[in-house]
């Protein structure tokens, strides 16, 4: 299971529909261990697609580096799907490399860069294997 | 000459889960060698035949000194003892 606070994942919804039709993707990063999803980084799609996802090399490597520095690890890894429903496509499942990472999916393809709901959906993919988890909503971590 | 090098958490099955190793060589390539010695199939990892030859694979991520080494010669980019390399895999999806 994911639990995430509202503030999170507001965060990353709006950063999907800003980005829209473009995917958009990012991490939450949180403690070492914890898994607390607490301070969300957007990543700037590299690809510039709405097919494909990809962080710029120079920025994960400094993405990485904070994280190291801070003792902190993704504790999700998220992207958004523009034209299909938020589940990971093959491309997804053959490159997710963060084995303990939550792989959070948001599909924008019902109202785009406009308000209204969005498919937002967590799994774990390990080893080629999704498995789906339900994501919990909290006002804040207890 | 020894080069620090960081493992990032998928590729730890091949490292004995060490966050870190240290191997050397005077060049990537020959720094890949030396791990794939004391890590046997972490090579594989890596690179890739392409056209006949080694090849970096597209979706992993070397950087010696915070460089890409795509952009410092690939496989045959220098390296000098006290060099730092981190690994890390794209993060990329469709």
């Amino acid at each position: 299971m994911l639990t995430l606070t509202e503030a999170v994942r507001d965060q990353i919804v709006a950063h999907a529909k800003r980005d829209h039709p473009d995917e958009a993707c990012g991490v939450v990063a949180g403690p070492e261990g914890s898994d607390r999803a607490e301070r969300v980084v957007e990543m700037v799609n590299a690809a510039g697609s709405p097919t494909f996802y990809e962080f710029d090399s120079g920025e994960l490597l400094d993405l990485y580096k904070q994280m190291w520095a801070r003792d902190e690890e993704p504790v999700v890894v998220y992207h958004s799907h523009t034209a299909t429903e938020a589940y990971p496509s093959r491309t997804d499942i053959g490159l997710a490399s963060e084995p303990g990472a939550h792989y959070v999916l948001v599909s924008t393809r019902e109202h785009g860069n406009s308000d209204g709901p969005v498919e937002f959906r967590s799994y774990r993919i390990i080893d080629g294997e999704v498995t789906e988890e339900e994501v919990t909503i909290v006002k804040e971590h207890s | 000459m020894t080069i620090e090098v960081r493992i990032p958490t998928i590729l730890r099955t091949y490292t004995g889960g060490e966050k870190a190793v240290q191997g050397q060589g005077d060049t990537l390539a020959a720094l890949i060698e030396d791990l794939e010695g004391n890590h046997p199939g972490l090579k594989d990892r890596l690179v890739e035949a392409k056209d006949g030859q080694d090849d970096l694979r597209r979706f992993v991520n070397l950087y010696v000194n915070d460089e890409d080494v795509r952009f410092t010669g690939g496989l045959g980019t220098a390296l000098s003892d006290g060099d730092q390399v981190v690994v890390l895999p794209a993060v990329a999806g469709g």
